[in-house]
């Protein structure tokens, strides 16, 4: 076992074997054996996560300074209709829709729509959802039993039924499509953090703060929630990319948001009429709603395995 | 090994005291008996080891001594006073006095707080204000070996056993505890990092005037630090006593066995005497009489009828068994190795005595 | 390398680095041994010793993004740089495995019988019935009761005890030359563990099978091989007899752990031997002897050039106790024999704490 080594000799990838020939060290004459060459573990860094957060990054920013860009109003014609994209004009270089309207002010104006709908959505029900589940899964017994009955109620209930319900009760709103949307959420969060409160609940450190005297309270939210927090934020984005989705296809049904103000799937069933000659109608928000929410998946991924490693490294 | 009574509960100068404790719970397959009436005691500045194999409750007893696991029935008396139904508010407060350090010292630490606030976590649960506590919690980190500032940041993953097993240590420390429960505290880590923890639990006992619980499987590991043993089976007391008696001389076969089966670092003999057949009876449905009687080697009819009541056999050595291998008050009846117990003996009392 | 004719098992200069995002954890790093025919080598080490990624080496088992160099003669044929498939007819049939934990190593959903039966009917190439008589007989021999009945069982109706038997048998089923048990009792209780260990020296006797038996715990192997060889940190400390190393451990090492191993004679309340400090981070570690910054015996020498395996009684002596370190423990003129408590070496208990200094956080 002598200390001096040779030079690192070729090794493949994988579990590679590397050159076994033996080489004898001019220090002692010992026999010793190359050190193998081990590939290196890089931090997977995919060129999509990065699109995935500057796309989302670059729609939250024109979203949240839409009203300073100048763009034309959303509700008033500024052409033609239906002209198609990239044609000159700043106004139009999206085209129009059947007013007239740019769509590309209608994409933008949109954006803040379907955004605020699926974060607010996602964020109430998240939040809703992570109480009932934290109840459920820390006390058992008879809450749990309840709060699960709720939530297999909430999930066995045909998700657009609910919504048709909640739209024919209340007039249709930005508001009502929140509360529609969280409601749906809420189940799906419950079932999460009440796996998870079960399983951090039996271990020994919640014991530990039993025993110094710890309340209820204490555990639940000083103990137990920041262990919960990293797996269900990255959850969340997930969860708001399939609320843009459900918002589209609300809309879409004519249950969304009511005109004249945009939301990306309001524009494409305004469109899908004209779908088989002027598809960019339909065509251009579909692109908007499929690369955010394939970046918001995507970010979630990352999320989740960053979270994952944090925990067993 | 019915290992019912409390003959060799020894009074009331005892800070602890443990009377027929039972401690049940239901699974699918019925009602477990996992403490089936045990009674102990350790008086003050004392430390009992609670020895057995997995399955013989010696966990549960720690935990429902502590009310953290329901217990079923039973009296524990702890300095004084009777705390079995103390309501949850008074257990708050006795709690503090009384600590545990458990067995996977990385899952009894919060992954998301730093050691730091980890082992003042119970100062904060307490109100007390925060200069007080990073003051203490200065103190506490370098009474357990983790003084220098590094750790202080650390996050319990990045720790290794041995020092997430001092903070847990120093986190029950800091609230000025006369009990300390350790339940199987070194068998998750290296043997040469298991002495580094042994040495400071001893010597934090002195300088902190604890009383100790030491649960553990190991006989080698409570051997070295216990005044008192309590052998456990299958639920039941087998035998109580003196350790150095326990050891050089066990009167309950379990215990003989127990012994004999700790490997020798001795490439000659390996054991020191025949091996135990068979396996754990399931809990579910425990022997009749002796819950031992189904492994034992001196097994008879009796005992299957009859469990057998913990009594004396000699000064100290208590045994729940029909044909024990200590009889009476001769005490060299045991049959290997029983090296000299007079000397043993002579100096174990006073040790009892004067802490 | 050593004079040991024709050994089962050579491990010669083995390396195998583990890649990690910190960079390779040099887990097994320039370490020969070797096990003869019918006998039983038992492998000491901590946790990060290198002993069980060792063990994965030899059996093909190491995890991906791992490397490794040296060589693993089995009967003279080099298992690193074999063709896959005639290493593949090696691993299962003529070296076997058993694992730490019986309860995850066995199928849950699958009866005993088709764990217990497969290999043989795969590598042995025979029919159901006989494969079903063979089963029935290694279930007897491993101290199975009943084992008809048993066969029929899934592995969550069996105790741990029973479990690691039935994977015994299962590793017996092919009849192998070399048996490697990697901690195989550590799951299980004191009781359970005495008899596990009393199997596996009767089988290995018995079949006159090498076998090499890993554990951490240096009891556990001292009554039950013919040599010993211990670990520390990815290198090879100290091998020899058993006799030789349990009655005189010469590597300031083995001398330390012997003595930090709780005993059953274990003065009452008497402060216990410690080793300070903890292991050296595995993809960095220090120069020359990896023991140095725990051993209270450092020169300058350990860690410039640092220890080479060398005879622990002179060259004449013989190869057959081989230590790698400079300044070792006395021979044992005047010790008394196995009592390592009592070899002057570590006079002074180290009884005080670990220097925050020596910890090194993972």
């Amino acid at each position: 076992m002598s200390a001096d080594l040779s030079k690192p000799a070729a090794a493949g990838g994988g579990a590679a074997v590397a050159e076994k020939q033996a080489v004898t060290t001019a220090a002692g004459g010992e026999v010793t054996s190359a050190e193998p060459r081990v590939p290196t573990v890089r931090k997977q860094r995919s060129v999509l996560v990065y699109f995935a957060y500057t796309w989302l990054v670059l729609i939250i920013v024109l979203a949240a300074i839409a009203s300073l860009l100048p763009l034309a109003k959303y509700s008033i014609p500024v052409d033609a209709p239906r002209i198609g994209p990239f044609g000159g004009d700043f106004d139009t270089v999206l085209g129009t829709d059947n007013q007239g309207r740019s769509i590309l002010s209608r994409i933008v104006f949109g954006a803040r729509v379907s955004l605020l709908v699926g974060a607010v959505a996602s964020l109430a029900g998240a939040l809703v959802g992570t109480a009932l589940g934290m109840i459920a899964g820390y006390f058992l017994g008879r809450i749990d039993a309840l709060i699960r009955l709720l939530t297999d109620a909430l999930l066995a209930f045909p998700p657009l039924l609910l919504l048709l319900a909640l739209s024919s009760i209340l007039t249709p709103s930005v508001k009502t499509l929140i509360i529609g949307l969280a409601l749906l959420v809420v189940p799906t969060f419950t079932r999460l953090a009440r796996a998870n409160t079960i399983s951090w609940s039996s271990r020994d450190f919640i014991m530990a703060a039993r025993n110094m005297g710890a309340r209820r309270r204490r555990i639940l939210l000083r103990e137990i929630l920041p262990n919960l927090l990293p797996g269900l934020g990255a959850y969340l984005p997930i969860v708001m990319a399939a609320m843009i989705v459900a918002e589209g296809s609300l809309s879409f049904l004519g249950m969304g948001i009511p005109p004249p103000t945009p939301s990306w799937g309001g524009m494409i069933a305004d469109g899908k009429d004209a779908v088989a000659d002027h598809p960019h109608m339909v065509m251009v928000p579909a692109v908007f709603i499929f690369l955010t929410v394939f970046a918001l998946n995507q970010a979630g991924d990352h999320l989740r395995h960053r979270f994952d490693r944090t925990l067993h490294d | 090994m019915a290992g019912s009574g409390t003959a060799h509960l020894r009074g009331e100068d005892a800070l602890l005291r443990v009377e027929e404790l039972v401690v049940e719970y239901p699974t699918k397959g019925g009602v477990v008996q996992a403490v089936s009436d045990v009674s102990f005691d350790v008086l003050p500045g004392e430390t009992l080891g609670i020895v057995g194999e997995s399955g013989c409750g010696k966990s549960t007893t720690g935990r429902a001594v502590l009310r953290l696991d329901r217990m079923t029935a039973g009296r524990i008396t702890f300095a004084g006073e009777r705390i079995e139904k103390a309501p949850e508010k008074r257990m708050r407060e006795l709690r503090r006095s009384m600590q545990m350090i458990f067995q996977d010292p990385q899952a009894s630490l919060n992954p998301r707080r730093s050691v730091k606030d980890l082992v003042v976590e119970g100062l904060a649960v307490a109100g007390v204000p925060k200069e007080e506590r990073a003051k203490v919690s200065r103190e506490v980190l370098t009474q357990v070996g983790l003084g220098s500032e590094r750790f202080a940041n650390l996050l319990p993953r990045q720790l290794s056993g041995g020092q997430a097993q001092r903070v847990a240590i120093g986190r029950a420390l800091a609230l000025r505890p006369r009990l300390l429960i350790c339940d199987e505290p070194v068998s998750a880590l290296d043997v040469s990092v298991q002495a580094q923890i042994l040495n400071l639990i001893e010597e934090l006992k002195a300088s902190h005037d604890l009383t100790v619980v030491f649960i553990a499987h190991d006989l080698g590991v409570v051997r070295a630090v216990s005044d008192n043993v309590l052998v456990m089976y299958l639920g039941k007391v087998c035998e109580f006593g003196d350790s150095e008696r326990v050891y050089s001389s066990p009167a309950h076969p379990y215990t003989r066995a127990l012994l004999d089966s700790v490997p020798l670092t001795d490439p000659d003999r390996g054991f020191n005497g025949p091996a135990l057949e068979g396996d754990l009876p399931s809990p579910l449905n425990p022997p009749t009489g002796c819950r031992f009687r189904t492994r034992c080697p001196l097994a008879e009819e009796r005992c299957a009828t009859e469990p057998p009541q913990i009594r004396e056999v000699r000064p100290g050595q208590y045994v729940a068994c029909h044909f024990p291998l200590v009889s009476g008050p001769s005490p060299d009846a045991a049959p290997a190795t029983s090296a000299e117990p007079a000397p043993a003996a002579a100096e174990s009392q006073p040790a009892a005595g004067t802490a | 390398m050593n004079a040991q004719p024709e050994p089962v098992l050579a491990v010669r200069n083995l390396r195998a680095y583990i890649g990690t995002p910190r960079g390779a954890v040099r887990a097994v790093d320039d370490v020969s041994l070797h096990v003869g025919r019918a006998q039983a080598l038992g492998v000491v080490g901590e946790s990060g010793s290198g002993k069980s990624v060792m063990a994965r080496a030899i059996m093909g088992l190491l995890p991906p993004r791992s490397a490794c160099s040296g060589e693993v003669l089995f009967k003279g044929r080099d298992l690193l740089t074999l063709p896959r498939k005639e290493r593949q007819e090696i691993w299962g049939k003529q070296i076997a495995m058993v694992f730490q934990d019986p309860g995850r190593s066995l199928n849950p959903v699958v009866r005993i019988e088709r764990q217990l039966t497969e290999g043989m009917r795969k590598h042995l190439g025979i029919g159901k019935s006989e494969a079903h008589g063979r089963a029935v007989d290694l279930l007897r021999e491993v101290g199975v009761p009943d084992p008809e009945r048993r066969l029929r069982n899934y592995p969550h109706e069996l105790s741990g005890g029973m479990r690691q038997r039935v994977m015994i048998a299962t590793a017996l089923a092919c009849e192998p030359d070399l048996l490697i048990a990697d901690e195989p009792t550590t799951a299980l209780d004191v009781t359970v563990q005495r008899q596990i260990l009393d199997l596996l020296r009767r089988v290995q006797r018995d079949r006159g099978m090498a076998m090499m038996l890993i554990s951490h715990d240096l009891a556990v192997v001292a009554g039950r091989t013919d040599r010993v060889a211990v670990m520390y940190a990815g290198r090879l400390a100290e091998t020899g007899t058993t006799r030789a190393i349990f009655a005189a451990p010469r590597h300031r090492y083995t001398h330390a752990l012997l003595d930090a191993t709780p005993s059953l004679d274990h003065q009452r309340h008497a402060p216990m031997r410690v080793i300070p400090g903890s292991l050296p981070d595995p993809t960095s570690p220090p120069p020359g002897c990896r023991f140095a910054p725990r051993c209270a015996h450092t020169t300058d020498a350990c860690v410039d050039p640092g220890p080479r395996m060398t005879s622990a009684d002179g060259v004449a002596a013989g190869m057959d106790h081989l230590i790698a370190c400079v300044n070792p423990v006395a021979a044992p003129a005047a010790a008394d024999g196995a009592a390592p408590a009592s070899v002057g070496a570590g006079a002074s208990p180290n009884t005080g704490l670990a220097k925050g200094g020596d910890l090194v956080g993972r």
